[in-house]
């Protein structure tokens, strides 16, 4: 309990500080470190490497950041040694996404919540997309769903993620907001990584895809998948442009997998400044914008207080879903 | 000709002294840690990204650089399986089958210099093909839906049985144990956590790497204790080094074995999912059961040497397709090569060959350049590391104690997974005086998890219809091909066996 307090008590000081430490960077990390929670390959080690690859080209840091593999328990492993045995690292930060805040909202890290860290700040966002083969006989969103509705055997969804995952929550929502009511009829399955679900997809095992728009992007732009709907609030720009969102199918579905980091809930303010603002430099940045565009990042453009307030609702919201799914009770 | 001189391009690409060098670096810190128990091809290339990054390297040069330390860890695996019996990373573990009984017959050094060449004509081989037949061959990805993924797991399990010993009983025990083993942690299909007593370093299942280390190392390690005043310091000074280079004969006989080997071993790195130990796995028995006529596969017989290492390096080969082609990584280490291009601003996929014809064409040409320059670093070496045989065993043991604990602590850090390591030891130390295979669990293991998935994959596609697992052409082809290689061994092999019982028998407690 006096942890918590000093937590929020903590909190409330950062966000009425926030907006005067932008100047205040008197700390600077001398072995950066970054925890990507995963083995070598997967999109938070993406995370890390290139992020402390670009923070280095940009000199806004001295020296290489360390990227350590720490696998387990989908991040679980990560987190609970961050938590147990290196809350008062300063230079340390650790990749994160919407999978982390869905397996805290789902309490996937036993004994672990989210306000046992602090959260530095996003880099992007992957928004989610619902595709089908090329030669598909489904037009739009709302034709797939209708058949779900009417026949949940129909279609089986393929997605990178396991049940319960963030990319099956995605149809999920969609599900939900088209009016299915029991979306637990729906046919997900789950394959190791959204590459082998879109190969699935292609071979026709499957009649449907869910998952990010980067996985995607390299299949839509040779015309072997076809995007029928882009979670996001309104259509993208440049080369994603002609995508229908969700929302003008008259299905009020949004999902986009973020990117950032959170750091040991025992950081220094003047530490936790520092890398705040880092990070927001680099977001600022021209170069980061080219690698946002280069892997189909979208904007989210959030760190330090705005970024912990973002994670507590995508928390709760997720939360919310999962208990009306019968994913957790 | 266009493929052709775009190869050219390539090789002009490639060939600058900053790229050879790169690679002779690559080449050289890839057999290293190919051979040390723990470090294998994935852990390799992902320590050296920091190195390339830190050198600011260009795409092409950092590919260069990262595929040589990939083909140099396929190539060092072999090395501490044949003189150790302690594969160095999961495809080197078949060819402990008959690399180590060859060097206790004396034969060391030319198992290492004929495993050498079989990786070098499995790797040329498959880079051929990978030039002309990438785009083709994803295809035959395509052909593989769940239930065909089923069938060929199910073939690999099937043909199992008297791979790795005479009796086919321990063998299936072995196999089950390993299934069991793969069970533990999170189920993808439902999100239910399995045996894992609420433990989160178990969430993700047992890392493979984990088990091999501890029982093939650590069981080494405990019975050398065992025995310490005892037999293995007598057998081992009896050792003799012999020839290092394989007779012609030799390397005659092994021919067909290693061509047919590249090519079995290349489709199933072609394929996402299957990979290289699955290739080195399936050239091995296969190989055993075509030419095996007098049973000596198991006892040292070089096309026991020749077979998996032909095939994990053709494998090695064949999963950069699916990773160029498709963005898709068909193994661990395709799958970090992968987030490096992403890094490097570069989207594998059905649209790299187009668009950045260089980085692959460059990549393609550096894959050649460090075939050829293992070769010309691995033979000569063979020497030097088969004086490793002359390490005295109260030496070298608790070096290999050491070289597994800090290796696997080294990549996971985590005291958990040692915990598990020293599990595994003295399970493998058990299982050995039970005369019970050890390859077999690691496959089980290994390739588990996703036979289940694939399994459970096909019967929900398909509304819980189990005759979904026979309902493609090539389905049925799988299961035909696994019941013969199940079926045919029990009825004909029964009188070969016969007469080849008795000595194997003898042989079977150092030959698992």
């Amino acid at each position: 309990m006096i942890f918590n307090v000093t937590r929020f008590a903590m909190a409330a000081a950062i966000l009425g500080a926030s907006a005067l430490t932008a100047t205040a960077q008197e700390y600077t990390p001398e072995n950066p470190e970054c925890i990507a929670p995963a083995n070598p390959g997967g999109g938070w080690d993406f995370t890390c490497r290139q992020v402390g690859k670009s923070l280095q080209d940009q000199g806004l840091l001295g020296s290489t950041m360390q990227v350590v593999n720490l696998a387990g328990g989908g991040g679980g492993v990560a987190y609970a040694e961050v938590v147990n045995k290196r809350s008062n690292d300063n230079d340390l930060i650790v990749a994160a996404s919407s999978a982390t805040a869905t397996r805290l909202a789902q309490g996937a890290y036993p004994g672990n919540t989210m306000d046992q860290v602090r959260w530095i700040g996003a880099v992007g966002a992957d928004y989610g997309v619902i595709a089908v083969a090329a030669d598909s006989e489904i037009g739009d969103l709302a034709q797939m769903l209708e058949t779900m509705k009417n026949d949940p055997t129909a279609i089986s969804v393929a997605g990178g993620s396991a049940v319960g995952g963030w990319d099956h929550l995605k149809v999920l929502i969609a599900a939900n907001a088209y009016g299915i009511d029991d979306v637990r009829s729906i046919k997900y399955i789950a394959f190791d990584g959204g590459g082998e679900a879109v190969t699935q997809l292609l071979a026709g095992s499957v009649q449907a895809f869910t998952g990010d728009l980067s996985e995607a992007r390299g299949f839509v732009e040779s015309g072997d998948i076809r995007v029928i709907a882009v979670l996001a609030p309104e259509r993208l720009s440049g080369d994603f442009a002609d995508m229908p969102t969700a929302r003008e199918q008259g299905v009020d579905a949004i999902g986009a997998n973020w990117r950032g980091f959170y750091a040991p809930g025992g950081m220094s303010d003047a530490a936790y400044d520092a890398w705040v603002s880092k990070i927001a430099d680099l977001y600022a940045s021209d170069a980061w914008k080219d690698v946002m565009e280069a892997n189909g990042l979208a904007p989210l453009d959030l760190q330090g207080a705005a970024f912990e307030e973002f994670v507590v609702n995508s928390v709760s919201q997720i939360e919310k879903i999962s208990k009306e799914i019968g994913i957790i009770k | 000709m266009e493929t052709l001189s775009n190869l050219a391009d390539g090789f002009a690409i490639a060939l600058t002294w900053q790229n050879l060098l790169l690679a002779l670096l690559g080449c050289f810190l890839g057999t290293v840690m190919g051979a040390l128990p723990g470090l294998g091809p994935s852990n390799g290339v992902a320590i050296l990204i920091p190195l390339a990054f830190t050198l600011g390297l260009g795409p092409t040069p950092s590919m260069i650089l990262l595929t040589s330390v990939y083909y140099g860890a396929m190539y060092g695996g072999r090395i501490s399986s044949i003189l150790l019996n302690i594969p160095g990373d999961e495809p080197a573990m078949m060819t402990c089958l008959d690399g180590y009984p060859m060097a206790q017959k004396g034969m060391a050094g030319q198992a290492l210099s004929l495993s050498g060449i079989a990786s070098f004509v499995g790797a040329f081989f498959a880079t051929w093909g990978l030039i002309f037949l990438a785009p083709q061959l994803v295809k035959i990805a395509l052909l593989f839906g769940p239930a065909e993924y089923f069938a060929l797991f199910a073939l690999a399990f099937m043909t199992l049985g008297g791979v790795s010993s005479t009796n086919q009983a321990k063998s299936a025990f072995a196999a089950a144990l390993g299934l069991g083993l793969a069970t533990i942690g999170v189920d993808t299909q439902t999100g239910v956590p399995r045996f894992t007593f609420g433990e989160v370093h178990l969430y993700d299942g047992l890392d493979f790497l984990v088990a091999i280390v501890g029982l093939f190392a650590l069981s080494e390690v405990f019975i050398f204790l065992e025995n310490r005043h005892g037999a293995a310091d007598a057998t081992k000074s009896k050792l003799v080094i012999g020839r290092l280079t394989p007779p012609l004969s030799m390397l005659k006989e092994c021919t067909p074995t290693m061509l047919r080997s590249s090519a079995l071993g290349f489709l199933a790195g072609v394929l996402p999912g299957a990979g290289a130990s699955l290739g080195s796995f399936i050239s091995y028995s296969m190989e055993k059961r075509l030419v095996d006529k007098k049973g000596t596969f198991g006892t040292g017989d070089p096309r026991g040497v020749a077979a998996p290492e032909a095939g994990n390096n053709a494998a090695a080969g064949g999963a950069l397709v699916p990773m160029l082609a498709l963005g898709v990584p068909g193994s661990g280490t395709t799958a970090v090569l992968l987030a490096v291009l992403l890094s490097l601003n570069i989207t594998p996929g059905p649209l790299l060959f187009a668009n950045n014809p260089d980085v692959v064409w460059g990549l393609i040409a550096a894959l050649f350049i460090a075939n050829f320059m293992l070769l010309a670093l691995n033979i000569p070496m063979v020497g030097l590391f088969t004086r490793l045989l002359l390490i005295p065993p109260r030496v070298l043991m608790p070096i290999v104690a050491m070289v597994s604990f800090v290796g696997i602590y080294g990549i996971s850090g985590s005291s958990f997974d040692l915990l598990v390591m020293i599990g595994f030891g003295i399970m493998g130390w058990g299982l050995r005086k039970f005369d019970v295979p050890l390859v077999p669990i690691i496959l089980g293991t290994l390739l588990g998890n996703t036979m289940e998935n694939n399994l459970r994959r096909a019967i929900t596609i398909d509304d819980g219809n189990w005759f979904t697992l026979i309902d493609s052409p090539l389905a049925v082809g799988l299961w035909i091909v696994a019941l013969i290689g199940f079926v045919l061994p029990l009825i004909i092999g029964r009188k070969v066996r016969k007469g080849m019982h008795k000595r194997r028998d003898e042989e079977g407690s150092i030959a698992d």
